[in-house]
């Protein structure tokens, strides 16, 4: 046995370990602290409130148009009846904008006890020693703490939130900010537009390579409220970088929003990498636009785990803008009990010999739903362009439901193209042959899971792996009866 | 104390999708014994397999089957596994993506918690017998039964067998499939595995196994009943006359 091998497996065999600790577990992100916002716009969403948001920033007055203007945008704007139902969106009794407390620090020890404490709980101060080149972490409206290690800052790279971004490196901020993703894309995009607060912005100067992730992590923690984040990533001419960002929220009985813009910038010669862990819990609507430009011979990764939530919608794009760009997107959507993952990805041809993949898969859990919705366009021009689109749906129960609306337009005749789709249920045959060898239902139904998902998990980074894995043990042993 | 073996099938009927097809069957195997279960297709062979390990598309609609005194029916298939029960499925089902050594150790590790292998020599023992079953090492890193040959799937059966230590093993057709040298391959692996401590229930239609394994008991299932017992001269007249003797009586 190859030493490779046997460590993956001891990896394994810890996570099995771990599906028996899962109650425990649980509590990981459920739990609910008592901290109350120094500071909340109070309920509903008008022109004052943008204006408060603005005025308590004191942020420059371009931004303050944005705002504005995305404001009469959002209102302008129905809510999409394409897809899942929204209907249970109470945008008048949301809060738009919650203020944690005044400090925003690069130390640990100068955030609030508190939040402090909920983020130790998520282990993300370990991480932070272990595995990250930086680290950014936002509770509720506003980043609370963030730090990059001084041998990136040395050579320029900037990772901060975007508040702090705009008042340190406000030119940097706006050559960028609603370029790829403008406040008219969608109604979702322009409420963010309106009353974004926190997010990230990582700038990484030509040339660089950042051979450890940074990472950003979210919390929403009280109910009824909404998180807007935007974060922007530029990954500079001939430059690498991986972004990975982590989000969950305690269980509430009221709904809450999440709305994020991500925009990422790959331009010539460049490599990113964006990571994402959505672990929402059951009464988060979470409605983010992200989208890529790559430029000429760049490479745009996107990986995506997405878990928990009520209503999730998010199709990662990417606009590959110059020639022999390339885009790759493997996504995990987990559809547990009552929740609908409308999920999928775009990608947009628009210059010669430009590449896509997309491995999109699925699970669906009791009465949860997994659809996966694609776009892929090959303009004119785009020549000898190629894509490959594959979406496998695994159902877990027989209310289980699983569907697949790609959308495919192609204008270029030398461009090609495949789909491949495929749908399968976890059957009888294998849960008991393999609880005949002693497995329980839960192990086996998670190994299962774990199986169909494994050519996947090859290929994204191994603590993504691991996290997910944890993940969707934890989801599979909360139900009952499988199969 | 001596460590007992013993399985006790009293009177057991089951169905699948609402027919009958095991009417009060009737079996005792005890460690140090091999049986033979022959019979025509049909007659309830891989029934009585499958009804052993509670596989959940067999229902038990009367009887009983103890395992050292433990009544089986009515628990898990994972319960009836930590009990000491076996089966070598005729068709091994295919699991995408689950990796061997994975699932091995997990299922090891559930049926031998008190046992603490390092996952160094948990290897190292999977390894040797994949050898002796006739199997490369890198069949280890492969997902369970995916893409496995018939003959390939048999071996794991007895790879598994060997590994988890089971008391009461069924062997449903483990020779159908498997050349002379893997037969014989297999069968050195069985033998070398059996003890007072274990028993074995082999399903075949053919003696060339029953050569090499030899039973000192043969049942022969008709219709869902045993209709004939008797020792290896049972099995010989079979194989020369088939069943319509039997039929007869």
């Amino acid at each position: 046995m190859e030493v490779q091998n046997m460590s993956k497996d001891e990896e394994i065999e810890k996570l099995l370990e771990s599906v028996k600790n899962i109650t425990s577990k649980k509590s990981d992100w459920e739990f609910k602290d008592s901290f109350k916002p120094q500071y909340t716009t109070g309920k509903g969403l008008n022109k004052k409130v943008v204006e408060e948001i603005s005025d308590i920033k004191n942020e420059p007055d371009w931004m303050r148009r944005i705002r504005l203007k995305a404001l009469e945008i959002f209102e302008a704007k129905p809510v999409p009846t394409w897809g899942p139902d929204l209907s249970g969106i109470d945008w008048e009794n949301i809060s738009y904008y919650n203020k944690p407390g005044d400090s925003n620090t690069n130390s640990w020890d100068d955030v609030p006890e508190m939040i402090k404490d909920t983020f130790q709980k998520l282990g993300i101060p370990e991480m932070e020693q272990k595995y990250l080149a930086g680290s950014v972490a936002q509770y509720e409206s506003e980043g609370v703490y963030h730090s990059l290690r001084k041998v990136w800052e040395d050579k320029g790279v900037v990772f901060m939130d975007l508040d702090s971004a705009i008042r340190e490196h406000p030119d940097l901020v706006k050559q960028y900010f609603c370029k790829a993703v403008p406040i008219t894309d969608n109604k979702f995009a322009a409420l963010n537009g309106a009353v974004w607060s926190g997010g990230s912005f990582l700038y990484v100067p030509k040339g660089v390579h950042i051979d450890m992730p940074l990472q950003t992590y979210f919390r929403m923690n009280n109910e009824g409220t909404g998180q807007f984040e935007h974060t922007i990533v530029v990954a500079d001419e001939g430059s690498s970088v991986h972004y990975i960002e982590g989000c969950t929220a305690p269980r509430w009985d009221k709904n809450s929003l999440h709305s994020a813009i991500v925009e990422i910038y790959v331009n010539k010669n460049a490599k990113a990498r964006y990571t994402s862990v959505q672990n929402w819990s059951k009464s988060v609507y979470n409605m983010p636009t992200k989208r890529a430009w790559v430029e000429e011979n760049g490479q745009m990764e996107w990986v995506g785990g997405s878990l928990g939530s009520k209503v999730t919608m998010l199709y990662p794009s990417s606009y590959l803008r110059g020639a022999h760009a390339s885009a790759s997107n493997l996504n995990i959507s987990l559809a547990g009990p009552g929740t609908v993952k409308d999920t999928g990805a775009k990608a947009l041809h628009f210059a010669p010999y430009t590449t896509s993949k997309i491995v999109a898969k699925s699970i669906s859990i009791e009465d949860g739903k997994a659809i996966y919705r694609g776009l892929l366009r090959i303009n004119k021009g785009a020549i000898e362009s190629k894509s490959h689109v594959q979406c496998d749906a695994l159902l877990i129960n027989d209310e289980s439901a699983s569907y697949t609306f790609p959308h495919d337009e192609i204008y270029e005749p030398t461009a090609t193209f495949g789909h491949e789709a495929s749908v399968g249920k976890i059957g009888t045959e294998e849960l008991t042959y393999l609880r005949s060898r002693g497995l329980s239902e839960d192990e086996a139904s998670s190994m299962i899971v774990l199986g169909f998902l494994d050519d996947v998990m090859r290929e994204i980074p191994m603590e993504f792996a691991i996290e997910m894995n944890r993940l969707i043990k934890m989801e599979m042993s909360k139900m009952g009866a499988v199969g | 104390m001596d460590i007992m073996t013993e399985l006790i099938i009293k009177n057991l009927s089951a169905r699948v999708e609402g027919k009958e097809i095991l009417k009060d069957v009737n079996l005792t195997i005890r460690g140090g014994e091999i049986h033979a279960l022959m019979g025509p297709n049909g007659a309830g062979k891989s029934t009585l397999g499958n009804v052993l390990i509670g596989h959940p598309n067999y229902e038990i609609t009367g009887g009983s089957i103890k395992l050292d005194g433990v009544e089986l029916v009515g628990k898990y298939p994972e319960e009836r596994a930590r009990a000491g029960l076996y089966l070598a499925f005729q068709s091994p089902v295919a699991i995408p993506g689950v990796k061997l050594s994975a699932f091995l150790r997990t299922a090891y590790k559930n049926l031998h918690p008190e046992e603490k292998l390092s996952v160094n020599d948990f290897y190292k023992l999977v390894s040797s017998h994949l050898k002796k079953v006739g199997l490369d090492e890198s069949f280890m890193s492969r997902s369970v039964n995916d893409g496995f040959s018939g003959g390939e799937r048999k071996r794991l059966e007895i790879l598994q067998m060997v590994i988890l230590r089971p008391k009461i093993i069924v062997l449903d057709e483990i020779d159908s499939g498997l050349d002379v040298d893997a037969l014989g391959l297999i069968s050195d692996e069985i033998l070398q595995f059996f003890s007072d401590q274990t028993a074995f229930l082999i399903v075949t239609h053919y003696q060339r196994i029953l050569k090499r394994i030899d039973p000192q008991f043969v049942h022969v299932l008709m219709n869902g009943k045993i209709a004939k017992e008797g020792d290896r001269e049972l099995a010989l007249r079979i194989e020369n006359e088939g069943y319509d003797w039997i039929r007869g009586n």
